[in-house]
């Protein structure tokens, strides 16, 4: 199992930003810390837990690194306490530029937390600026080498193409300062524009219109004078580009695709991240944080106050979860499938019959071989086994792809 | 009482231009008359079908009987004869018309004379109607009644100055027009022993009584028993039932004599064998000759009507012929399209009818449809001699087989504040209009008088109309005729498949114009595939449009982790979802709403 613990607060939030995440009192982020503490002795009690074997830890956020050293040393005790928390397990936490003191580096290595992954995003002042991000580039250097010399020698660099004004020599550039400092990981999205940021009010527009016309010389002038004077996102072709682009670079520099935008030097691939991929049971602790444990799905409130309100027996009685569903077999089916597919190594039909008893093809040949001839997936034997994955046209537009896979 | 003394009886109806205020006043009427205590008053008792009462509007024509007992110390018998407030209606509103004696009309106090007051004005006072004006919404800040009965006086030629100034809403002066009713509006003359001639102003249908068929009683006495014969259409029965109208409900009565208004019921199965403007005499004492006015109503507008699935295509065709049997304007019969299957082509007497009939299925029958573009009847002229009337594109003969061809013209009448004039005067000209003149009604208002190609108007002529004019603008028009037009089918190629269902008749002059359109809104409408799809425009085998369709090249979620899972599958099901509710053409898909494209061709 996969042990997942949310921290939603940060500094300021980022205007691309939807995640749950906001700035708060350190009285009310030590409560916090409080509850998630009572919450994970609380999970780890109940019988399925119980027998689990925790492979990976992942404190996310937020900003995780807002927590005080003692903060996080409680909330790591708690975790070794409760859970049996394998001897090798990645832990990981997410950390911001500017925000990691020596002391704090000391600390998370002191509670055995083994990798740090950094939000940097670009290595462009300008572009951090347009994202709202409180970092330079410079004061990242100076946390990435004090984590080094802190003895932090699995690093994950998130970074962020598409932004908008972006060209592909800026993405250029901030791909080649990165892989310069090897950083063992390296995660590289497309700026996402979410409903409900700030984001989505100067960009929505134009993100719909090039989801529909792909390039802004195909869009309709009068629906293109609506953002006339705005940054501009990058068109689906420069887009592309700089996709390609990242995996050419990146591979020049001894990294693999292993994942859609995920990036890593060999036996450095994220094992808590492939793991949501390939279907494993994972607890979510914190506000708001998902689980899947067993074929059901649960997630915890999104409400702070509930959240504060609740004690041990609540917790141990899973109170705090908002929603829960028990995925059919279909289900669990199609998500095997669609998560699968986003690994590059694609998916395998002996796994998929060990999970569910029927063979891949009895269910979905038919789809796969219309992919097959339509060039967007590639099969290949491996160990008697068939594996089936996106080829390059097909992970460019795997939602097309993946959808083909529900019912 | 068997008897009833036709001079006390008050047969009118109240017309208006739309939103002034009939439905209100009625209601007041029927309140105020005592027939029904408030309690039982739904809020607009006339428009009793739940579609009426959202879009505001009356569609069928109905009629109430109620009892006022006015100054005089009198009880009279008002016979209260409801209008539709539409043009697409303007054969039912005269057939309405001509069962009343008289008629009170509306005209709202801040609002003034309206092209639609005074069109009904005009038809009203061609029946030989007794009007009356009433100002309504005299309690509105805005109201101005002094200028707007001067207004009256000036553009109708009514006397105005002693008008009721009337507030329906809230019952203000209400009793006035009561007592106007009794006093101002003249008592049927007919003689109640001569043979029976009665005009039939509606019809519904019931699934107990059958047909129930709404008339005026001009001359004669009809009863249970009677056999009638419909002189229009022939058809005969013997009378089951006869009555007055309650509100909302039928109250059987012994005889219906001459100057009174009622229904009849005689086991008929189709309401088209008792079209409204038909007569009914008896079949063994029949009346000389028929009422005048009849005629028989012919749809207008055309368009397809196809299921979304094709498996409810039987139910279509019931839900179809259920709304026929209230609807005897409403035609349909079985056409297929390449492009959609097997459907319907439908008649409509315009584009609201259409619109309506298109609502009620949806809502009532629960169908999901797929229209496609709305089109007038054209006359083609083979070189033959043969004369078609064409009323689905896809069935236009080869050009070298036709002669000429011919389109339907209306005459309009536009009422326009004058600041708007020339915005108006464009709008005609750029919908081929050819100008007749111009009236002016008041300093600042005119009327425009053109006469215009239906088809140039059927789609959202009424919409550009208030657009250009802020929404001051108001219409009426009447079908003129037939006119000789250099006419041609623009056929739209998708991936160089051409689709019928998309085919539509164009003047020649606008072809290319209306190519182009629409291939820039398929190009909207039609989502990107994985290959690049052309969409072309023809006429006759020549393409003049072109627009491409972009292959996909980039559709992908960047991140997918456990917290956006149940997002991610949401997002495809979406896609998956959307794809369902697309036709497939060759290996293209193109959304059902695709269809329709061609109505929106001007939106900007």
């Amino acid at each position: 199992m996969e042990l997942y613990i949310h921290i939603p607060f940060c500094v300021q939030k980022c205007l691309y930003c939807d995640f749950l995440s906001f700035p708060a009192s350190e009285d009310v982020r030590q409560r916090y810390v409080k509850k998630l503490e009572e919450e994970l002795s609380a999970c780890a009690g109940r019988p399925e837990i119980r027998e689990k074997k925790v492979v990976s830890v992942f404190i996310g956020g937020g900003t995780p690194s807002i927590l005080s050293e003692s903060q996080i040393c409680g909330l790591m005790e708690t975790v070794y306490d409760s859970f049996a928390v394998a001897h090798n397990a990645e832990i990981t936490i997410e950390a911001n530029p500017g925000t990691c003191s020596r002391e704090l580096l000391a600390a998370w290595r002191r509670s055995g937390i083994n990798r740090l992954s950094l939000g940097l995003q670009s290595m462009q002042d300008k572009e951090l600026a347009v994202l709202g991000r409180i970092h330079s580039a410079k004061s990242f250097l100076e946390t990435f080498y004090l984590a080094r010399e802190w003895g932090f020698d699995n690093i994950n660099v998130d970074l962020m193409s598409a932004l908008p004004g972006q060209t592909e020599a800026d993405w250029e550039e901030t791909l080649v300062k990165t892989a310069e400092l090897c950083p063992e990981h390296i995660s590289a999205y497309s700026l996402i524009i979410e409903p409900g940021t700030p984001y989505y009010g100067k960009y929505g527009e134009q993100r719909e219109d090039l989801d529909r016309y792909g390039e802004y010389d195909e869009i309709p002038a009068r629906r293109r004078r609506r953002y006339e004077g705005q940054l501009l996102l990058p068109g689906e072709e420069t887009e592309r580009a700089m996709y390609r682009h990242t995996r050419t670079v990146l591979s020049g520099y001894g990294y693999e695709r292993y994942e859609i935008s995920n990036y890593a030097r060999p036996g450095r691939e994220c094992i808590h991240n492939e793991g949501y991929w390939t279907g494993a049971d994972y607890l979510g602790t914190g506000l708001g944080a998902s689980s899947m444990t067993d074929g059901k799905r649960f997630s915890v409130t999104r409400r702070m106050d509930e959240y504060l309100d609740f004690d041990r027996e609540a917790f141990a009685r899973g109170r705090q979860y908002a929603d829960s569903s028990v995925l059919s077999r279909r289900e669990q089916m199609e998500e095997f499938m669609f998560l699968g597919l986003r690994l590059v190594r694609g998916v395998r039909n002996g796994d998929f019959y060990r999970r569910f008893g029927v063979s891949l093809e009895d269910i979905y040949g038919a789809r796969i071989d219309k992919y097959v001839k339509e060039g967007l997936m590639a099969v290949r034997r491996e160990n008697g086994d068939w594996r089936y994955a996106l080829t390059e046209q097909g992970l460019d537009i795997s939602n097309y792809v993946m959808a083909g896979f529900l019912q | 009482m068997a008897i009833v003394d036709q001079s006390k009886i008050r047969n009118f109806c109240i017309i208006a231009h739309i939103d002034h205020g009939k439905s209100t006043l009625a209601d007041r009427i029927i309140e105020m008359t005592g027939l029904l205590t408030s309690r039982e008053m739904q809020a607009q008792v006339l428009d009793n079908m739940e579609l009426e009462r959202e879009r505001g509007i009356t569609i069928k024509a109905q009629a109430v009987r109620t009892v006022y007992k006015a100054r005089d110390g009198e009880e009279y018998i008002f016979n209260l004869i409801d209008t539709p407030g539409h043009v697409d209606f303007n054969y039912e509103v005269s057939r309405s018309l001509a069962a009343c004696d008289g008629a009170i009309l509306v005209v709202d106090a801040a609002q003034g004379i309206e092209a639609q007051t005074l069109a009904n004005v005009y038809l009203a006072l061609d029946h030989d109607l007794d009007v009356f004006p009433v100002l309504n919404k005299v309690d509105l800040p805005s109201a101005e009644p002094d200028r707007v009965a001067a207004e009256i006086e000036d553009v109708i030629g009514l006397e105005a100055a002693d008008a009721p100034r009337i507030s329906a809403k809230t019952g203000l002066n209400v009793e006035e027009v009561l007592e106007e009713i009794v006093t101002k509006i003249p008592a049927p003359k007919g003689d109640p022993d001569a043979p029976l001639q009665a005009l039939i102003f509606d019809s519904l249908y019931d699934s107990y009584k059958g047909v129930i068929v709404f008339c005026r009683v001009k001359n004669g006495t009809i009863r249970k028993g009677t056999q009638v014969r419909m002189m229009a259409t022939g058809a005969t029965a013997d009378v089951v039932e006869v009555g007055y109208f309650g509100a909302g409900q039928f109250i059987p009565c012994e005889e219906l004599s001459a100057g009174m208004v009622g229904y009849m019921t005689a086991s008929i199965k189709n309401v088209r064998d008792t079209m409204v403007g038909d007569t009914i005499t008896d079949r063994e004492n029949p009346c000389a000759e028929p009422l005048p006015g009849y005629k028989k109503v012919t749809p207008m507008v055309y368009c397809g009507l196809y299921p979304a699935d094709g498996a409810k295509y039987p139910d279509l065709r019931d839900a179809l012929e259920k709304l026929q049997l209230n609807d005897a304007s409403l035609f349909f019969e079985p056409e297929t399209s390449i492009a959609l299957g097997f459907g319907f082509r439908c008649g409509f007497l315009g584009l609201l009818h259409l619109d309506i009939i298109e609502e009620r299925l949806e809502r009532e029958y629960n169908l999901d449809l797929v229209t496609t573009a709305p089109g007038v009847v054209y006359r083609v002229h083979k070189t033959n001699g043969e004369v078609i009337e064409l009323t689905n594109p896809s069935n236009l003969p080869d050009p070298s087989e036709i002669e000429y061809m011919e389109e339907p013209i209306v005459s309009a009448e536009i009422m326009v504040t004058t600041e708007f004039v020339g915005a108006i005067m464009t709008l005609c000209q750029e919908r081929r209009g050819v100008y007749l003149g111009m009236e002016y009604i008041e300093a600042s208002r005119a009327l425009l008088r053109y006469e215009l190609p239906l088809n140039e108007i059927i789609y959202d002529f009424f919409d550009a109309l208030k657009s250009r004019s802020r929404g001051y603008a108001s219409f009426d028009y009447e079908l003129k005729g037939y006119q000789q037009s250099k006419l041609v089918k623009l056929d739209i190629l998708v991936n160089r498949e051409e689709v019928d269902a998309l085919s539509f008749i164009v003047f020649e002059g606008s072809a290319y114009e209306r190519g182009r359109k629409m291939c820039e809104k398929l190009k909207e409408e039609i989502p990107r595939h994985l290959f690049e799809i052309p969409i072309q425009a023809a006429v006759g085998g020549k393409i003049i449009a072109r627009e491409t369709v972009k292959a996909m090249r980039k559709d992908v979620l960047a991140k997918c982790y456990g917290g956006d899972i149940s997002r991610k599958r949401k997002l495809l099901e979406k896609q998956k979802e959307g794809k369902k509710r697309m036709r497939q053409i060759g290996n293209v898909e193109i959304p059902q709403k695709a269809f329709m494209s061609v109505l929106k061709l001007d939106e900007e």
